[in-house]
């Protein structure tokens, strides 16, 4: 994209943006500010489960549609975990493994006779979505669960203009932060991320040049299985877990993805952060339309640049 | 460009890859007999085109609610002729476009939200009372052009991305539809939202709502016939075989593509305002997930090769609610289906229709000895390509 073009496209969102921004501030700071800091932590949450989703799909080529059902029995095992032994802790930890060996025990059991099957790979993660679901209902049922965190980071703090805000979503949002960080760094410096950057530009030639490239999707899958895993856990303790979460985080995933391009994790975290603020304005402003900006966002995507906004041609 | 691209710039001989793994299955009628047979069919004698299994068919689904109970002419044959009318949207669609939509649901939900909307319900401060064929005729306009324009969005990519740009459009409508009240009436939807009554006959009875059903899916099932032996219906194949080909020829892909989704939106609607009419009522949930993936569910039970397919899957995913009770608990429906969906993503790719012309070929080879030659690709196939994004040279 021309430096001229990409100007033009910054002028034509960004002023009405701007202007409504100002109006928003001017109209009412608190809430402005406050909706904001939301609409981050939001992005954070939706960062963690869409980087899991986003970095299967750029290796293995899986839509996996049962990343929602991850991310909810993530939860839920967290749950069982936190409260028998009493010990979030331990629950984040337990949500994250077990859904990384579902990962791994679904990579190395189902997907891989599938391989280059794309859409075959796709309908059998819906098969698994819609049982996955359906075990989750039997054994926990339909009531809401709630986590007990420790004392010390469900409290409130104090920030300028916005005044108290919960602590929790404070740390949710440095963790995606951190998790982001470390995700670079893993994919950027560590001798796995090369293999699967690698395995991302092209499967032919990893496998050629002596890697194991089943082991490169083992892990990959584990990997991604697992963020949604700890989301479950880090994100049911901020709102709550109940069936049909499921269903909420499968959506903001593939609208995170759409809008930031497949495969690309900072793309994933771009898209979080528009889709994410963009809910929680939506919610602020015009309550029972929340929906549709984030509508609006995919569909403009979609339009001017559907491989996503970072998402390459290729 | 990467050798897997350059492989497929080159390939001028394996066009469509078989979403079932490439494997040559039988198809009913083969390329050259299509067609050859368009250009002539106006020649050749009805007659020649009717079996007996065809009458003995017909037969069966006109005296089929005089023999049975109102239960089954009305929850299994009525609610399977529906249910098989929008998953035959999306046969059409997926099988002869290689457009794999799972927002078919949404466009009937939407076209039955008009109906709710705009006709008479329980809900008198939103519905506007207007006449039933005004009703009708917008409601399938809008969901023909809502069809239409969710097309417009998703041909811009293919392949893969299409199930995901339908599947978050189709959740998205359900969230709207939840969230708001002005005019979705939030989460309890509308209710009473019943057939009127026309010549002196109630349509929501179960014998008059029966063939009312049978009509509109035996016209969309002739429709689908048509349109696929049409030159349009030709030229979608084509593009499904092989986009840059058919662009080289001179086709528009895209514009093809669109009119697809269109037809199938045309379809779907005119599933949506019977599904209304069959439930009574539509909310939320009428158009949310877990039916978008019941509409592929069935769809891929029954087959993508052939319009019948989709009634096929829709008569067993009827039966198996009703009476999945007897098998296992009720509650646990979802179970039953999700497994009966993976064993034949797994092992039957091509749905019962597949089992069913694998058997006859068996049967065939049992009586006649070994085919003389295999079949290459089976053009019937949805034909997703590797995903990528459209416009890339």
């Amino acid at each position: 994209m021309t430096p001229m073009r990409r100007w033009f496209w910054v002028w034509l969102f960004g002023l009405p943006i701007a202007a409504l921004a100002v109006w928003g501030i001017v109209d009412n700071e608190r809430l402005f500010f406050t909706t904001a800091l939301n609409g981050l932590t939001l992005a954070a949450l939706y960062f963690l489960v869409a980087s899991g989703f986003t970095l299967v799909f750029g290796l293995l080529r899986n839509v996996n549609l049962a990343h929602g059902s991850l991310y909810l029995i993530g939860a839920y095992v967290g749950w069982v975990v936190g409260d028998s032994v009493d010990s979030w802790f331990l629950g984040v930890a337990a949500g994250f493994l077990f859904a990384a060996l579902m990962g791994l025990v679904l990579q190395v059991s189902v997907f891989r006779y599938m391989h280059g099957q794309d859409l075959r790979q796709t309908m059998a993660t819906i098969a698994l979505s819609i049982i996955a679901a359906d075990i989750a209902l039997w054994i926990w049922g339909g009531q809401i669960h709630t986590f007990d965190p420790p004392r010390w980071i469900t409290g409130s703090t104090t920030l300028p203009i916005i005044g108290k805000f919960s602590t929790y979503r404070l740390i949710l949002l440095a963790t995606a932060v951190a998790i982001g960080f470390g995700l670079w760094w893993f994919l950027a410096r560590t001798r796995v991320g090369m293999m699967i950057r690698a395995g991302v530009d092209d499967r032919a030639m990893l496998a050629a040049s002596g890697i194991n490239v089943q082991m490169v999707f083992a892990i990959t899958f584990a990997i991604g299985a697992g963020l949604a895993g700890f989301a479950g856990v880090v994100g049911g303790t901020a709102l709550s877990i109940s069936p049909g979460e499921d269903t909420r985080y499968l959506l903001a995933s593939l609208v995170v993805v759409i809008v930031g391009g497949m495969g690309s994790v900072t793309g994933a975290a771009l898209g979080a952060v528009l889709v994410g603020v963009a809910e929680q304005f939506g919610l602020a402003y015009a309550p029972t339309y929340g929906i549709v900006f984030t509508f609006v966002i995919m569909a403009v995507v979609l339009a001017f640049r559907p491989q996503g906004i970072l998402g390459r041609r290729a | 460009m990467s050798a897997a691209q350059w492989r497929k710039a080159m390939n001028f001989t394996a066009t469509s890859r078989n979403w079932s793994g490439g494997r040559p299955a039988p198809s009913p009628a083969s390329p050259s007999r299509a067609a050859a047979a368009s250009p002539t069919a106006n020649g050749r004698h009805l007659r020649e085109y009717i079996g007996v299994r065809h009458i003995a068919v017909l037969a069966a689904v006109l005296i089929y609610p005089w023999i049975v109970p109102p239960f089954f002419a009305y929850q299994i044959g009525g609610q399977a002729l529906t249910l098989g009318l929008i998953a035959l949207s999306l046969t059409f669609l997926a099988g002869y476009g290689g457009m794999l939509s799972l927002a078919q649901m949404t466009v009937a939900g939407i076209a039955g939200y008009v109906v709710a909307i705009l006709g008479v319900s329980g809900t008198p401060e939103i519905s506007l009372g207007w006449p039933w064929w005004l009703v009708v005729v917008l409601a399938i306009a809008a969901g023909t052009f809502a069809a239409t324009l969710i097309g417009w969005l998703s041909v811009r990519t293919e392949g893969i991305y299409t199930i995901m740009i339908t599947l978050a459009i189709g959740m998205a409508f359900f969230y709207l539809a939840q969230q708001n009240y002005a005019i979705f009436n939030g989460f309890q939807g509308f209710q009473k939202v019943v057939p009127p009554v026309v010549l002196g006959i109630d349509w929501r009875d179960p014998v008059p709502y029966y063939y009312l059903a049978l009509f509109w899916a035996l016209a969309g099932y002739f429709f689908v016939k048509y349109l696929i032996r049409a030159p349009f219906g030709i030229a979608l194949q084509g593009v499904r075989d092989n986009a840059r080909r058919m662009s080289a020829l001179g086709f528009s892909p895209v514009a093809h593509r669109v009119a697809a989704y269109a037809v199938a939106g045309l379809i779907a609607s005119v599933g949506g305002v019977l599904l209304v009419w069959y439930n009574g009522l539509i909310t939320p949930n009428s158009a949310g997930t877990s039916w978008m993936i019941n509409i592929l569910i069935v769809a891929v039970l029954g087959g993508m090769r052939h319009p019948v397919g989709p009634f096929i899957g829709a008569v067993v995913f009827v039966l198996l609610q009703n009476f999945a009770i007897d098998l296992i608990d009720r509650e646990r429906f979802n179970l039953v289906i999700g497994l009966v969906f993976l064993v034949i993503v797994l092992f039957s790719p091509d749905g019962l229709l597949g089992w069913w012309s694998g058997l006859r070929d068996w049967a065939m080879r049992r009586m006649t000895g070994p085919r003389p030659a295999a079949r290459g690709n089976d053009w019937r196939s949805v034909g997703v390509q590797q995903a990528r994004p459209v416009g890339r040279s």
